[in-house]
């Protein structure tokens, strides 16, 4: 539902004439709390998750006790609810050294980058705030927004720790933020567009008679190119194997190391926010966004929340089996990957899918 | 314009801090992510471990020792009752001399799958250190089963151990080290293999040969370094001649001989040598025997003194007891492998990154309570 959508539905019940500027603010604020609630909601299932996935790699069981289970709440359900609560309630703890204004600013800068990211985030064929002409480009500027509140709450803590944690996630973000543009743009060279629906809308259809028409299996090259942007997408979300920013041996918390209660758990919420935008990335530019994987079963409005709603589901498992199974690179080998690796094979992928597109069409 | 204004920082590393092992605290002076001087600061755990020996008696020591190293319980109390024993020259029956030998070395594939764990965790490998903990656990069930307790034995006495084995024991060991022999396997599969390990530990924190023997580093770190010095081989002590068992050596099969992985992959070598003399040793026990057997009514040397060394899993454990005839010793020293190997900290870990200093820092292997006593 566009922002357009949702103000002509009010003019058509509202009886009586409300300035349209009126009408367009009140449209934004009723999505930005939909996007909130989408993000706070993936946060507390997300982390669930997470300490449950992790739990059964490691031989261990996980949150148990909290909330409605088989027998005195076996699964725990309502761990990540009792952490917000517990959350909450902390003292919030402000250095005396630190610089007051930035260090209060800081979380919610990070936590814009990822919320304003979501606005263009296609979660089925209607279900999308704003569908913009320049949907991915858009999201691509918006969510490196949040390395600026990374360095502004590293350098307002007055923290060695938290400083060296904002140094190496600059970097590492700015750099990774290359190779996962030039494999994007690889797939803008196959779709033509650069809006979101429009790049799902290309997908349809099937290659080779079988496979759905989505842009991982359409070429060898695209293929290659989902590869590049994963792995720089984990990268950008600060996740192991790429977490040298927060790196807890080294770093004690890294740039959030003198944050607490709520304040920090803007960073956590942010940090799974970035997650849904980067694994939302993923599945509209190479899994088909909400395309059924058959052709021409299970379609429809809701059908597409659900298949984007679930590949989704499939990324993000990846990326908490990446965090539990991998240790962790250290700051120059990180570089040495996104700059002489990723890098030149990103351009080279790029240079392989003009050509394919050239010859095959 | 002039040319931008650096300096150094001084950054302190710890007493605080997730992963200095403890309360240790390296002072350190960094050059961005460079490392350029290192300085390790102990003492934060000083408990007064050889003035207290001072005051009490022979036997009150033995949970003392337990306090030192208190990864490896059993080994440290095992060298000092070896040194009690000698100076009183007690001969303990076989029986115990197994029983000894067998908690020994399940001790030491405890404390080594603790190394191996928290080093992973220092490189940022979570799960592996879980793996390691899980079996690492059965270790100390045996433990508890056996005197009760699962991280301060007082087990080893003079003359003896505490209590005989209980029953079931032999059938949950054997059962144990078939389990565990598997899972060693899983830690190569998950860990020591891993792409990203090996990036950041092989070629890392190299000790040379000559370093290590410079400074007296021993146990595990100098086998790293390709010296094959083991005391249980080179100077048996116990019964520890009567075992077949090899002592593995770095080959630098990842990178350089006595770097990170290399002394990382001698304490995984040698868990599987420990499980085979655990294996002889269960096989070999007289099955009967009573454990209390050869204790002293009253322990009280003779005039002399005595230096014994075992090897505990940090290296050379010495005590040095001096008598002078009375039931409580003169002057009692203790010889800690794991203070050698923390002072080679700043020869070998001086112009690393940050982060590759606390990975050496890891693979080292301390136990801040046998460094400050």
């Amino acid at each position: 539902m566009t922002i357009d959508n949702l103000i002509i539905w009010f003019q058509s019940w509202l009886p009586f004439n409300i300035n349209i500027i009126a009408l367009f603010i009140a449209a934004v604020l009723i999505t930005a709390l939909v996007i909130f609630a989408i993000m706070a909601v993936n946060a507390l299932v997300a982390v669930y998750a997470e300490r449950k996935i992790s739990a059964f790699m490691q031989d261990r069981i996980g949150p148990m006790g909290q909330g409605p289970g088989l027998h005195a709440g076996k699964w725990g359900l309502l761990q990540t609810v009792a952490d917000t609560i517990k959350l909450i309630l902390k003292e919030d703890i402000i250095p005396k050294a630190a610089d007051k204004k930035l260090f209060i600013i800081a979380p919610f800068i990070i936590f814009l980058g990822a919320f304003i990211a979501l606005a263009a985030m296609p979660f089925g064929p209607y279900l999308i705030a704003s569908d913009m002409n320049i949907g991915i480009f858009y999201i691509l500027a918006v969510s490196s927004f949040g390395v600026i509140g990374i360095i502004l709450a590293a350098w307002s803590s007055d923290n060695k720790w938290s400083l060296y944690g904002g140094m190496r996630s600059a970097a590492q973000i700015i750099s990774y933020e290359i190779p996962a543009a030039l494999s994007l743009i690889a797939v803008l060279l196959l779709t033509g567009t650069l809006s979101m629906q429009g790049i799902i809308e290309s997908q349809a259809g099937t290659v080779w008679g079988f496979l759905p028409n989505w842009n991982i299996f359409n070429n060898p090259f695209s293929l290659l190119a989902f590869f590049i942007y994963f792995v720089a997408g984990v990268a950008e979300t600060n996740r192991t194997p790429f977490d040298i920013p927060e790196a807890e041996s080294e770093l004690v918390a890294g740039f959030h190391t003198e944050y607490s209660g709520m304040r920090w758990a803007f960073f956590f919420l942010s940090e799974y926010g970035n997650m849904l935008v980067v694994s939302g990335i993923t599945v509209v530019a190479f899994l088909g966004g909400w395309q059924s994987p058959v052709q021409g079963a299970m379609e429809g409005a809701w059908w597409g929340l659900f298949w984007f709603l679930t590949k989704m589901t499939a990324v993000i498992f990846v990326m908490i089996w990446f965090r539990w199974t991998f240790p962790r690179l250290r700051v120059d080998q990180l570089m040495t990957v996104a700059w002489k690796i990723l890098l030149p094979i990103a351009f080279f992928n790029l240079f392989g899918v003009a050509i394919w597109t050239l010859i095959v069409g | 314009m002039g040319l931008i204004h650096a300096e150094e920082m001084t950054l302190n590393i710890g007493p605080q801090h997730p992963s200095t092992h403890g309360v240790l605290r390296l002072k350190v002076k960094t050059d961005g992510e460079i490392i350029s001087e290192i300085t390790p600061v102990i003492g934060y755990l000083h408990r007064c471990f050889e003035k207290h020996c001072e005051n009490l008696s022979y036997e009150q020591v033995i949970p003392f020792t337990d306090r030192c190293d208190y990864i490896a319980a059993m080994n440290n109390s095992f060298g000092y009752v070896l040194a009690v024993e000698k100076l009183m020259e007690i001969q303990v029956p076989e029986r115990v001399e197994y029983i000894r030998v067998i908690m020994a070395e399940y001790n030491r594939i405890a404390s080594h799958l603790l190394a191996l764990g928290t080093f992973g965790l220092d490189v940022g490998a979570y799960t592996p250190f879980l793996y390691m903990f899980r079996d690492r656990e059965r270790i100390l069930d045996l433990f508890e089963l056996t005197c009760g307790a699962r991280l301060l034995y007082n087990y080893m006495w003079i003359g003896g151990v505490s209590h005989d084995l209980p029953v079931g024991f032999m059938e949950a060991s054997y059962r144990f080290l078939d389990e565990f022999e598997k899972n060693i396997t899983e830690y190569h599969n998950i860990l020591s293999y891993n792409k990203i390990f090996i990036e950041r530990s092989a070629d890392v924190g190299t000790m040379p040969k000559e370093v290590a023997i410079d400074y007296g580093v021993t146990g595990p770190n100098l086998r790293g370094s390709g010296v094959k010095w083991d005391l249980r081989k080179d100077e048996p002590y116990s019964i520890y001649d009567k075992f077949i068992f090899n002592v593995p050596v770095g080959k630098g099969l990842m990178g350089s001989v006595g770097d990170c992985w290399d002394r990382y992959w001698v304490r995984a070598e040698e868990m599987k040598e420990s499980v085979n003399i655990i294996r002889q040793a269960l096989d070999k026990m007289p099955r009967k025997g009573d454990v209390h057997e050869a204790l002293p009514k009253k322990v009280r040397p003779l005039k002399g003194s005595i230096y014994y060394r075992t090897e505990s899993p940090r290296g050379d454990l010495g005590y040095y007891i001096i008598s002078d005839g009375s039931s409580t010793p003169l002057r009692v020293k203790m010889r800690s492998p794991a203070f050698t190997a923390l002072s080679a900290l700043s020869e070998i870990a001086t112009g690393w990154m940050l982060s590759d200093v606390l990975v050496i820092l890891g693979s080292l292997d301390i136990v801040l309570g046998e460094i400050d006593r």
